[in-house]
C-alpha cells in the first residue's frame, strides 16, 4: 500500500470515528434520557473548554526559555480583549498576532 | 419564511465565519507544509471536520501510523463530542430529515451558537440550525483550502499561527466564565486537566482528565444542583 493510500485510509478511519463519536449519544439515548445525563449535559461544556485551554497548553516549554512566556503574554491578552470587548473573533485574532509577533521578533 | 431563516442563520453564524476561515487557513497552512496540499486539506475539512483532531491528524498521517493508532487518538481527542451531543439529545429530537448532518456538523463552535435558547422569531427552527451548521462547515473547508493554496506564497511567516486555536478556547473560557453563575464546572475542568497533565504528562493526560472531571462533576451534582435552584 502506497503512503497515499494509507494516509487516505487514516483520513477515512479519523472521519469515521468522529461521527461515531458525535452520534453514539444520540442513538444510546433515543427514547428517554437520565437526569443524570441531563445533568452532565448542562455542566460539561464551561469544563471541557477548561480541559481544551490546557489540552493546547499542554507542549509550552515551561522549564527551559523562553519559559512559556510567549503563551502566557499572549493568552493574558485574549482575557482581557475578552473581557473588555466580549468580541470572541477581536479575542482570537489579537491574541494569535500578538504570540505571532512574540516568537518571531522576541522570543527567537 | 425560507429567505427569513436563511437570513437569521448567515447573521448567527458571522462570528464564526472570521474565526473558521483564520483557524481553517492556519490548518491549511501546517498540512502544506507538512506535505498535504488542496485534496488533502479540502477532503479532511469536508470529512473530519474537527479542528483540534486535524492538526493532530497531520502528525499522524506523516508519521503513517497504524489504522488503530489513528482510531485511539481520535477518540482521545474527540471524546468531548459526546458530551455536546448529549447535552444535544433534546434540541435535536425533532429535527427530521435534517439530524444525520447536524449530528455529524456538531462541532464546538456550531455547538456554542445553537445550545443556548430557541430559534429566532418567524424561521423554521429545524432549518435554521441546519443552515447554521452548514454555513460554518463551508467556512472551515473554504479556509482550509485559502491556507494551502497561501500556505507556500505566504508574503509573511506564519510562525506561531497556530495559536489562533488556543486563543478560541481561552476566549471562549472567558466568556463562559463571565456568563456563568456557578464558577465549579469550569474550575473542576481547568484544573482537573492541570492535575493530570502534571501527573500523567502530555502524551496521556487526557483519557484521566475526562474520568476525573466527570467523577468531580459527578460528586459536586448535590452542591451545584443546590446553587442553581438558590439562584433562580
Amino acid at each position: 500500500m502506497s503512503a497515499d493510500t494509507h494516509a487516505a485510509v487514516l483520513v477515512g478511519v479519523m472521519s469515521l470515528v468522529t461521527v461515531l463519536l458525535r452520534a453514539l449519544p444520540f442513538v444510546v439515548f433515543r427514547k428517554n434520557v437520565p437526569a443524570y445525563i441531563t445533568y452532565l449535559g448542562q455542566v460539561l461544556p464551561p469544563a471541557i473548554i477548561g480541559m481544551l485551554v490546557i489540552y493546547c497548553l499542554k507542549d509550552a516549554a515551561v522549564a527551559t526559555a523562553p519559559f512559556g512566556i510567549p503563551e502566557l503574554i499572549a493568552g493574558a491578552s485574549v482575557v482581557l480583549l475578552q473581557g473588555w470587548k466580549r468580541n470572541a473573533l477581536l479575542s482570537i485574532l489579537g491574541g494569535t498576532v500578538v504570540y505571532m509577533l512574540l516568537v518571531q521578533l522576541v522570543f527567537r | 419564511m425560507r429567505a427569513m431563516t436563511a437570513k437569521k442563520a448567515f447573521l448567527t453564524s458571522l462570528p464564526v465565519m472570521a474565526g473558521y476561515i483564520v483557524l481553517g487557513m492556519g490548518f491549511g497552512i501546517l498540512a502544506q507544509r507538512a506535505g498535504y496540499g488542496v485534496p488533502w486539506s479540502f477532503a479532511m475539512s469536508l470529512l473530519i471536520y474537527a479542528g483540534s483532531m486535524q492538526y493532530v491528524g497531520i502528525g499522524l498521517l506523516q508519521g503513517g501510523v497504524s489504522v488503530l493508532a489513528a482510531a485511539a487518538a481520535t477518540v482521545m481527542v474527540n471524546a468531548r463530542h459526546l458530551f455536546y451531543s448529549i447535552s444535544m439529545i433534546g434540541r435535536y429530537r425533532e429535527t427530521g430529515r435534517y439530524k444525520p448532518y447536524l449530528i455529524f456538523a456538531l462541532t464546538d463552535e456550531t455547538y456554542s451558537l445553537l445550545c443556548n435558547g430557541k430559534a429566532p422569531e418567524g424561521t423554521d427552527p429545524n432549518l435554521y440550525c441546519f443552515l447554521v451548521s452548514l454555513f460554518n462547515h463551508s467556512y472551515w473547508v473554504l479556509g482550509s483550502v485559502a491556507g494551502s493554496l497561501a500556505g507556500g506564497i505566504l508574503p509573511f511567516s506564519s510562525k506561531g499561527i497556530e495559536f489562533s486555536m488556543t486563543a478560541l478556547f481561552i476566549a471562549s473560557f472567558t466568556e463562559q466564565w463571565i456568563v456563568a453563575k456557578d464558577h465549579l464546572p469550569a474550575l473542576a475542568g481547568l484544573l482537573g486537566t492541570l492535575l493530570c497533565l502534571l501527573l500523567f504528562g502530555p502524551e496521556r493526560f487526557l483519557i484521566p482528565a475526562m474520568l476525573l472531571i466527570t467523577l468531580t462533576l459527578t460528586l459536586l451534582r448535590s452542591r451545584i444542583t443546590a446553587g442553581k435552584k438558590a439562584g433562580q
